[in-house]
């Protein structure tokens, strides 16, 4: 607990940071005004008025969050202006692919971890894919999709299981190689198959890479699945949502869509570390 | 099926055959780790070919390889100058400008152990964010040109280096700093000679991570709007005009500045943490 403090001070930090910044971008704008009505503002009004525009630079934090709560709370859930509907549009692209791509994952590291051949020729080929800016087709996997008939929710999964699949695949392929080649040896002398000690001592292994694979993989996939929503067209999820706002100036609803994102990246990382938690304590893995 | 079809099919299951042949017999050797996988490439991409052109796909849903190689080459200068725009100006810019402020930070915030205690689980918890969704603010704030795309990669890049350097600046242990200790050295003499060069695998790690977000926030900021060149914005374009072979070229040459960007960092690595045991008795 001897975190708490400093990482309260460090956030209060940013929130200072962030009003004064907040104050310097908006200022040319409530000068402007006043220059225009021929008027002198001081300090305190300008201060006042930098925090309460209509499109400011540089939204105040506390227009920030009164614009989440608008969007969260002030509307009905299925109205299409509730960040709600967005997050869930959102949600259940990111978890279908999120899904897709880890089984994916799972199989082709269960074969390559099983045949040297399928190891030598798709293992490098996967570690260079994870330099290259994946992301750059997103556009192009919704407009091809599109033209062949498939819309809605599952463009946008390919691409979000496409992006949380080579965690997956890496972490696991480790995660199935974890155990020492004197368990294998044991197992061996009991004359089991492969499939028996993939099951009790290889997957049971994995686990702890499993979990650690999967947090990163569930954010890259609601980073591919926002950045999936970007072409236009989309008129649904928290991508849409950043879109229009830039569109149209809305810089409040940027903010609100940018942290709705961020606190939809916060729960769904932590859902899965409390899962790692319980299974990894009953699994007797000691932390 | 026409005969390139099955001719593709052929080819894939003979180049197969021989990979496992190569793979179970020959696994150990050097120029089997280059050849096994050099091939199962090239097998893809004939695969890739000859089901295009076998079941006669349509231009519009998947170009034929050789289709984009022959657009790759025919606009070259058109690709230079989105390479230029989007990488030269935007990511490699920003992508200075992050890692050098990140350090900077690191080694500050490295002097306080309070703010080191704060600062570490903010900065990994950001580092798991959706950044790129900031594109749009800072595209508004810096305008259409390479310098909102270096401002959204400044600030993707930042965290995870940063959070790797603090680590790294944690990671001499307590007899090498005793040592330095007795030596009487200043803190600028530890840090120097020290600190900093332990840190180095550390840092270099956040920094090979940091090549892929930067291409990718350069590129995916010029989405929310772009001056009329840039990769981001030929992509969306030519998506727009259907020009597949088009996207897929600028495709490659992203992929190949994303390696090519990777190996350069690797290779900074290689000559700066000789040292280390990951890079020794290679």
């Amino acid at each position: 607990m001897s975190r708490v403090l400093p990482v309260l001070t460090v956030l209060l930090a940013i929130l200072v940071i962030w009003y004064a910044a907040a104050v310097m971008l908006n200022r040319a704008w409530v000068l402007d005004q006043a220059a225009r009505a021929g008027s002198e503002v001081g300090f305190s009004q300008m201060l006042r008025e930098t925090m309460a525009q209509d499109r400011p630079v540089l939204p105040a934090p506390h227009q920030v969050a009164k614009g989440l709560w608008d969007g969260v709370a002030g509307q009905k859930i299925t109205s299409k202006r509730s960040l709600v509907w967005h997050a869930g549009v959102t949600l259940s692209a990111t978890l279908a692919g999120f899904a897709l791509g880890t089984a994916a994952g799972l199989l082709l590291a269960i074969g390559i971890v099983h045949s040297r051949a399928m190891d030598m020729s798709v293992m490098p080929w996967a570690i260079a894919s994870q330099t290259i800016p994946i992301l750059a087709i997103a556009p192009m996997v919704i407009v091809v999709l599109a033209s062949l008939g498939i819309k809605g929710l599952l463009p946008k999964a390919l691409i979000a299981a496409y992006l949380s699949f080579f965690p997956v695949l890496v972490g696991m392929v480790k995660g199935l190689r974890a155990p020492d080649g004197m368990q294998l040896d044991l197992l061996r002398t009991y004359n089991a198959s492969q499939g028996q000690s993939l099951r009790m001592l290889r997957l049971p292994s994995s686990v702890p890479y499993l979990f650690a694979s999967l947090k990163v993989g569930i954010a890259a996939a609601l980073v591919g699945t926002i950045v999936a929503e970007l072409p236009a067209g989309a008129t649904a999820g928290l991508g849409a949502r950043l879109l229009s706002g830039s569109y149209y100036g809305q810089t409040v609803q940027i903010w609100a869509a940018l942290f709705a994102a961020a606190i939809l990246a916060a729960v769904l990382v932590m859902l899965i570390g409390a899962v790692e938690r319980v299974t990894l304590s009953r699994m007797g893995f000691s932390r | 099926m026409s005969w390139q079809g099955w001719a593709a099919i052929g080819f894939w299951i003979a180049a197969m055959a021989l990979n496992v042949q190569v793979a179970n017999r020959h696994g150990a050797a050097r120029w089997a780790r280059v050849f096994v996988p050099t091939l199962f490439g090239i097998t893809l991409l004939v695969l890739w070919q000859g089901l295009v052109r076998g079941l006669a796909v349509s231009p519009v849903i998947l170009p034929a390889p050789t289709d984009i190689a022959a657009r790759l080459a025919g606009s070259l200068p058109l690709l230079w100058g989105d390479f230029s725009q989007t990488i030269l100006k935007g990511a490699l810019s920003g992508y200075v400008i992050g890692c050098g402020a990140a350090v900077l930070t690191a080694i500050a915030v490295d002097r306080f152990p309070f703010l080191q205690r704060g600062l570490l689980p903010v900065g990994n918890f950001v580092a798991a964010l959706p950044i790129v969704g900031i594109a749009p603010i800072l595209v508004m704030w810096f305008g259409f040109d390479w310098q909102s795309k270096a401002a959204v990669v400044v600030v993707m890049v930042f965290f995870p280096v940063l959070v790797n350097m603090v680590a790294g600046l944690a990671a001499t242990d307590p007899l090498q700093r005793d040592l330095m200790r007795t030596y009487s050295a200043s803190y600028r003499d530890t840090l120097l000679k020290l600190r900093l060069p332990a840190a180095m695998p550390f840092l270099f790690n956040g920094l090979k991570i940091a090549t892929t977000l930067a291409l990718i926030g350069a590129i995916v900021a010029e989405f929310f709007g772009s001056p009329t060149r840039g990769m981001g914005f030929r992509i969306a374009t030519a998506v727009g005009q259907l020009d597949l072979p088009l996207v897929w070229a600028e495709i490659a040459v992203a992929a190949l500045a994303g390696s090519g960007f990777f190996g350069l960092m690797t290779l900074a690595e290689k000559a700066v943490t000789f040292w280390h045991p990951s890079q020794r008795g290679r």
